[in-house]
């Protein structure tokens, strides 16, 4: 018998050991509801399976009755979109602000203490201020995304940047290269995955942010439904949705990290 | 033609005298080979020539004037490690000095000229052996192979001073016969002034026309930053008498130990 430490399952054991703790916890969350259910039929706290299915029925496969829209969808793609316009700001501005930051001093002097400030006001705080110069529209809320996750990303691409060996610096001044042509053809693509992992990692924080400024502020969206229903206990409206920005953020990550290893294969196989 | 020239040259760390009263004259074509102890300043050296480390005292001269205090193409240089860009594969790496001189914008070539490049990096990937590596990245080969590559990528910029610290160290004995023959063909060819550090010292007398001995004659157990480097000896190579290379490794078996043990 190996010891512990060594004992490796094999590909369909690992897949049958992850599934079971999701296996575990449905059957769990079913015996609680069935349990609050014969107490009282009207609980509205842990509703049955085939309230879920409904409920799922009603917000995606049939039109409104207000609006004559298929809310799910609607919801999804105003949050989306709102989610990709700032992320995909935020991750232009982090990374010609990182790598001015990273890799010339004379930039990095002048701008690295007001980016550490800046990152260090808590984005919720000013939300009223960007509602304030904003307006109530779809501005303010790309905006929070954008100076929530900006700093942080300005500051991981600056750090990646910097991190560039000093050697591969100097061998490309040997070959000739200007600093623009550093940049061009050694910073710029060496950042490049690591500007991918930093949006990965602020995807977390983009969805806070994005679902803080919906229940605000929205007449649609993910976040926007989730607290419009919770009004009327609608447990059965909100699990799914929250089920399905969780899907929804692990298929962005899964498919920025599986792009990142297709295109990248330098960065991902050198660090194992 | 004096292409560098050395004047009273110093260089220190703080309290720490690294280098001290360095003066030579190197002719352009000269092939100078460099040994030394260990940590006894051959690379602070070649940084010195490089551009990227300043002396503390003296000067250093390249054809007549102050040496420009940053590197460019005029020396080209291989590293002890991380010589070549790791996100490029050996080709691209090779291409790279070229598509930098075709394109000061972006630094990226098209058409006939990209093809020229390719052919021309592709026969240099040939001549140090990696001809069927071409489309591998860095870390797709081995030690050896990167230093080859490095070389190459290096080489075929044809700089008019290059600087090789310890490139062929993590070869094996047959491809390091290959190496010597490539970089003294080339040396020939391309009238290139080369400095380059060793730790073998055969391999400096066989390749260099001049060997240079770096060491310290004046040395405190006590207190190893206390006194420089010097170049204790300047020999044309062919001068192999035989005392001098057995004389040379005393001196620079002794300065070592005093160094590697107190530090
Ligand atoms: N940036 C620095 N700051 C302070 N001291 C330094 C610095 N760079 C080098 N030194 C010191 O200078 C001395 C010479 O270092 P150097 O790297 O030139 O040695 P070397 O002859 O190339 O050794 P090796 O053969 O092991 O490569 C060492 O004692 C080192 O500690
Ligand atoms: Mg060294």
């Amino acid at each position: 018998m190996k010891k512990l430490i060594n004992r490796r399952p094999g590909k369909p054991a690992s897949w049958a050991l992850g599934l079971l703790p999701f296996l575990l916890l449905i059957v769990a969350y079913m015996l609680a509801s069935d349990a609050r259910l014969t107490e009282n039929p009207n609980d509205k706290l842990l509703p049955a399976l085939d309230s879920f299915v409904q409920a799922i029925d009603r917000m995606a496969f049939e039109p409104s009755k207000r609006s004559g829209e298929y809310l799910l969808w609607e919801d999804t793609l105003a949050s989306l979109q709102r989610l990709g316009i700032g992320v995909a700001i935020s991750a232009l501005i982090a990374v010609v602000v990182g790598i001015g930051n990273g890799t010339i001093p004379l930039i990095r002097s002048t701008f690295s203490p007001l980016v550490t400030g800046l990152s260090l006001v808590p984005p919720m705080a000013i939300l009223p201020v960007l509602f304030i110069i904003f307006g109530l529209g779809e501005l303010a809320k790309v905006m929070l995304i954008i100076i929530g996750i900006t700093p942080f990303m300005i500051r991981d691409l600056q750090q990646r940047a910097m991190e560039i060996p000093a050697e591969q610096i100097i061998k490309m001044q040997t070959l000739g290269a200007n600093t623009w042509q550093i940049i061009t053809r050694l910073v710029w693509p060496q950042l490049m995955p690591r500007l991918i992992s930093a949006v990965r990692l602020s995807l977390g924080p983009a969805w806070l942010f994005l679902i803080a400024a919906e229940a605000i502020a929205a007449t649609e969206g993910l976040g926007y439904r989730i607290f419009l229903v919770r009004r009327y206990l609608s447990m059965d409206v909100i699990l799914p949705y929250v089920v399905w920005i969780t899907l929804l953020a692990f298929a962005i990550d899964f498919l920025l990290s599986r792009y990142s290893q297709w295109r990248y294969p330098w960065f991902h196989q050198k660090s194992h | 033609m004096a292409i560098i020239e050395m004047k009273n040259l110093w260089k220190e760390y703080g309290d720490q005298v690294v280098l001290e009263r360095l003066n030579a004259t190197v002719n352009e074509g000269e092939f100078i080979t460099i040994v030394g102890a260990s940590g006894c300043g051959k690379t602070t050296f070649l940084k010195l020539l490089l551009g990227t480390e300043q002396a503390t005292r003296g000067e250093l001269l390249l054809d007549g004037h102050p040496l420009p205090a940053e590197p460019d193409e005029s020396r080209g240089i291989v590293f002890q490690r991380y010589s070549v860009l790791s996100h490029l594969t050996a080709l691209e790496n090779v291409m790279l000095g070229g598509e930098l001189h075709g394109n000061r914008w972006l630094g990226i070539t098209f058409g006939k000229q990209r093809k020229q490049l390719r052919k021309a990096a592709l026969e240099m990937l040939d001549s140090v052996g990696l001809g069927q590596a071409a489309d591998k990245y860095p870390h797709e080969l081995s030690g050896g192979m990167q230093q080859r590559l490095a070389l190459a990528q290096a080489l075929i910029k044809r700089p008019r001073i290059l600087l090789l610290d310890e490139p062929f160290g993590a070869l094996d004995p047959g491809i390091r016969a290959d190496m010597h023959k490539l970089v003294l063909s080339l040396w020939k060819e391309q009238n290139l002034t080369v400095f380059m550090i060793t730790h073998d010292i055969t391999e400096g007398f066989y390749l260099g026309t001049r060997l240079w001995v770096f060491d310290k004659p004046r040395l405190d157990a006590q207190a190893p930053g206390a006194y420089g480097a010097k170049v204790t000896y300047d020999l044309p190579v062919g001068d192999c008498e035989n005392g001098t290379l057995k004389r040379i490794n005393q001196t620079v078996g002794r300065t070592s130990r005093v160094l590697n043990d107190t530090l």
